[in-house]
């Protein structure tokens, strides 16, 4: 176990090594140039050179690189070219709205789709499992800008229960900062539901017809006992992995939500760098994204111990 | 069952306990904006970026405005001298100007602060080449001593957009000027709140309680800058044009700083919001050339282009309301000081045979134009479309090539062929206030690969009629001037400026106090509870 724990720490090294470089030479591939964002529409050709002088941008690449991943690897993730600020502070400042974005979505979506998809199962072929399948055709195929626009203009221009846009810290008040987390929220996890109550629907549908299910309806059990500590926790380990899937592919989705409910979180934060050509921000946040990546997928495997004791690693 | 419902209950008073918190918070006294672009870059003078240039005015003071007819006024500046041969300029500052420390605003500051921005602003520098020293007497007197007469000092010391000349205390302004300031002190209305700045989240100014504001009525960057509101807060993360009419709609904003064209009539039709007037002369759309490279390298080429980009097809295709544009085939912008027509009729009274015989007759080669076409920029996306379609109409080549707004910026300095990365034209809009004068207007540096903005336009007539202008102390002489600048730069096919528009802001209609800016600005508003 704690091998496999030490092996697996060690793998996200070559990983991020390897992201590392290709998220370097990737953005100083790409057109566009920092300094010309930097100085303005009426700057001279000869101040954009000397901004690009400043930032260091008029050395070689494998300089560049040098230094920057030097500093990496103290700990230091640069200076945004764009905020001239810290690299590391900026993400600070931007980790809770997404945390808070995601730690929510997540639970609506796990809250609604694991007790759905097992009542589909459950009622397999019924008009449950049908409005289900319904559901999740149109929950994978509507765009989340579009959702989120619909939403806005129901939940919060029609009936004025929820604010169309911005964020409040947790530290402002608990109330306040559910009051305007829970639009996006339910945005960002109608697609996750989607996806993890089908999952889920199949998995319990392939674990109802198994002999121990069958055995278990025989001792004469309550039909929820079968369902949630029989069918439920031996369908555990697809879910529990689409469901790490999920968080990891929120990163993704929260840019969009972001953007649309004005959320100042890592993933506008995303946006705004590279529309700047911010090269440290984004080489900062795509390091800290790959890595969260990492540890989600190490987390999952992990999680299969506890729901599986024949799994040993 | 009855759990179920215990829960469902339990729920719901939870959800409206949370619903009810927010209305019981006031907001009376702040004024809630939604900025037309992200604030990034906190030093005005380093970068010519709007948004800096605006966050410059919240906080710090000019010693001269630009009123709602262009004419430069005093503001920091109680009265001032000019000595009978041009030479000496000699200024006294009001009385009770304090940076936002305590510390009163002295001479040496403005001096610190003028030269700083002489080495960053096109206009500033000019008016240094004229500049041989700068004293203060005494610390409300300042004295700018020239080597030759020059007519622009005022117009250059009341320059209205970026590069604005702020004042900074003396400490701030002996900062590099080629690095970013780090101390926001100001003397101005607003006061910035550094410790409520988020970058890419939102911006705070406080009323600045100490500012004594002049008498006159607020007009331009003129006139009094009364703040009757206790706090301003920039939204810097809403910047999706729809999520921003919504928020609007919702009042949980106030204002949007520049509204999209597309939402003109919804927020008309909206009883709850307004379309104020707070601007009396246009922004200018332009289509500019790369002078360095084959076809426009030919003056008559270049004229055969602006003759085929009429300007109407622009203006319905990227603004499309009719009350917010018109057409103007001045450079320096119609109703302004210098706006002139000389020269014009090459574009003002155009057909598309006579573009197509001007090509001909050019001795154009085929040469395909790169038409550099920014995708992410919605308040100038179409134009290339149309450029391209008059252009192939008149018998060019076109290549239009999409791109992010950025791309196009680092690629537009490359001096490089198209063939190689360069390119041969892009199509920008412009305030007011960068191309009235024929000194600031970016386009008539005609320096070659010298000049200071990108197309590196190259002619000798332009800059001799330039040099005299910068010297002429007298309207008239200016003017005429202008005019023969206005007609040579047709002739030369600088670029071909493509019509004017209004851009509008939108508000709630309980904000008040509008007056014409020609510019983003925040003093003078009031915010009443009830709609007005």
């Amino acid at each position: 176990m704690f091998a496999f724990l030490a092996r697996r720490l060690l793998a996200t090294l070559p990983v991020l090594l390897i992201v590392a470089v290709l998220v370097f030479l990737l953005l100083r591939l790409s057109p566009g140039d920092p300094a010309a964002v930097l100085a303005g529409d009426a700057a001279s050709t000869e101040q954009i050179a000397q901004i690009r002088a400043g930032l260091g941008l008029d050395r070689s690449i494998p300089e560049q690189f040098a230094i920057w991943f030097g500093n990496v690897l103290r700990g230091d993730l640069g200076q945004s070219f764009y905020y001239k600020t810290d690299v590391t502070t900026l993400i600070g400042q931007r980790i809770e709205p997404t945390l808070s974005l995601a730690l929510i979505t997540i639970s609506i979506a796990v809250l609604v789709a694991v007790p759905l998809g097992v009542l589909a199962a459950w009622r397999f072929g019924g008009w449950l499992d049908r409005g289900l399948m319904g559901f999740s055709v149109l929950g994978f195929s509507i765009p989340i800008f579009v959702l989120a626009y619909l939403l806005i203009w129901l939940v919060s221009l029609k009936l004025g229960w929820l604010p169309v846009q911005g964020y409040k810290r947790f530290a402002d008040g608990p109330g306040q900062w559910l009051y305007h987390l829970t639009l996006p929220a339910i945005t960002l996890s109608v697609i996750y539901i989607a996806l993890i109550a089908r999952v889920t629907r199949a998995s319990v549908l392939e674990t109802l017809g198994e002999d121990y299910i069958r055995t278990a309806r025989a001792k004469g059990l309550p039909e929820s006992t079968v369902l949630l500590r029989h069918a439920l926790a031996n369908a555990a380990v697809p879910i529990v992995t689409v469901i790490g899937i999920g968080i990891a592919l929120l990163i993704g989705g929260v840019v969009v939500t972001e953007s649309v409910y004005a959320i100042p979180g890592l993933g506008r934060l995303t946006v705004d760098a590279v529309l700047a050509r911010d090269f440290p921000t984004i080489q900062g946040v795509i390091l800290l994204f790959s890595f969260a990546y990492v540890m989600i997928n190490l987390l999952v495997d992990l999680s299969y111990l506890f729901f599986d004791p024949r799994i040993r690693y | 069952m009855k759990f179920q419902r215990k829960t469902w209950v339990a729920l719901a008073l939870a959800v409206g306990a949370v619903l009810a918190q927010p209305h019981a918070v006031a907001q009376e006294s702040v004024l809630r904006i939604v900025p037309h672009s992200n604030l990034a870059v906190l030093d005005p003078i380093w970068t010519t970026a709007y948004m800096s240039r605006n966050h410059g005015y919240m906080i710090y003071d000019t010693l001269f405005g630009t009123d709602e007819n262009a004419k430069i006024k005093p503001q920091m500046v109680e009265s001032w001298t000019e000595s009978g041969d041009h030479r000496l300029w000699s200024f006294k500052l009001r009385k009770g100007l304090a940076f936002h420390d305590g510390a009163p605003v002295t001479g040496d500051d403005v001096i610190a602060s003028l030269q700083r921005w002489g080495k960053r602003d096109a206009m500033g520098s000019a008016l240094m080449t004229f500049v041989q020293s700068m004293d203060s007497p005494t610390p409300d007197t300042f004295r700018i001593f020239l080597g030759e007469a020059c007519g622009f000092v005022l117009e250059a010391l009341g320059k209205p957009s970026s590069n604005v000349p702020f004042i900074m205390p003396k400490r701030v302004a002996e900062t590099d000027a080629f690095k970013q300031i780090e101390d926001y002190i100001g003397s101005g209305p607003f006061i910035f709140k550094k410790d409520e700045f988020k970058p890419g989240d939102k911006a705070v100014y406080l009323k600045n309680t100490k500012y004594v504001p002049r008498s006159e009525p607020p007009s331009g960057t003129a006139g009094g800058k009364n703040v009757y509101v206790d706090r301003v807060e920039w939204n810097l993360a809403l910047r999706d044009a729809q999520a921003q009419v919504n928020a609007l709609k919702n009042g949980e904003v106030d204002i949007i700083e520049a509204l999209g064209f597309d939402h003109y009539e919804t927020v008309k039709a909206d009883t709850t919001l307004q379309l104020p007037l707070y601007a009396n002369l246009g922004l200018q759309y332009m289509a500019r050339f790369n002078h360095l490279h084959k076809p426009f390298d030919n003056a008559k080429v270049r004229q055969a282009a602006i003759a085929a980009m009429t300007q109407e097809p622009f203006l319905r295709a990227q603004v499309g309301v009719k009350e917010l544009y018109k057409t103007c085939p001045s450079m320096f912008v119609c109703n302004t000081p210098y706006g002139s027509l000389a020269g014009s009729d090459l574009q003002a009274k155009s057909t598309m045979k006579k573009a197509q015989d001007l090509l001909k007759a050019s001795g154009y080669d085929g040469t395909p134009i790169v038409i550099m076409k920014p995708t992410d920029l919605a308040s100038i996306q179409k134009l290339p479309d149309v450029a391209a379609q008059l252009l192939r109409q008149a018998g060019f080549k076109v290549d239009l090539q999409a791109m992010d707004w950025q791309t196009l910026v680092g690629r537009r300095a490359k001096k490089d062929a198209p063939e190689k990365g360069g390119w041969h034209m892009f199509l920008t809009a412009w305030n007011v206030f960068d191309v009235w004068s024929p000194i600031a207007n970016p386009t008539m540096d005609t320096r070659g690969e010298k000049s200071g903005w990108f197309g590196w336009a190259s002619d000798d007539k332009m800059i001799e009629i330039r040099n005299q202008f910068m010297r002429a102390t007298d309207e008239p002489t200016k003017k005429k001037l202008a005019d023969q600048l206005h007609a040579r730069a047709f002739e030369v096919g600088t670029h071909a400026p493509l019509g004017e528009y209004n851009q509008p802001m939108a508000t709630r209609k309980n904000i008040t106090g509008f007056f014409i800016t020609n510019g983003n600005i925040y003093w003078n508003l009031k915010k009443s509870l009830n709609p007005a």
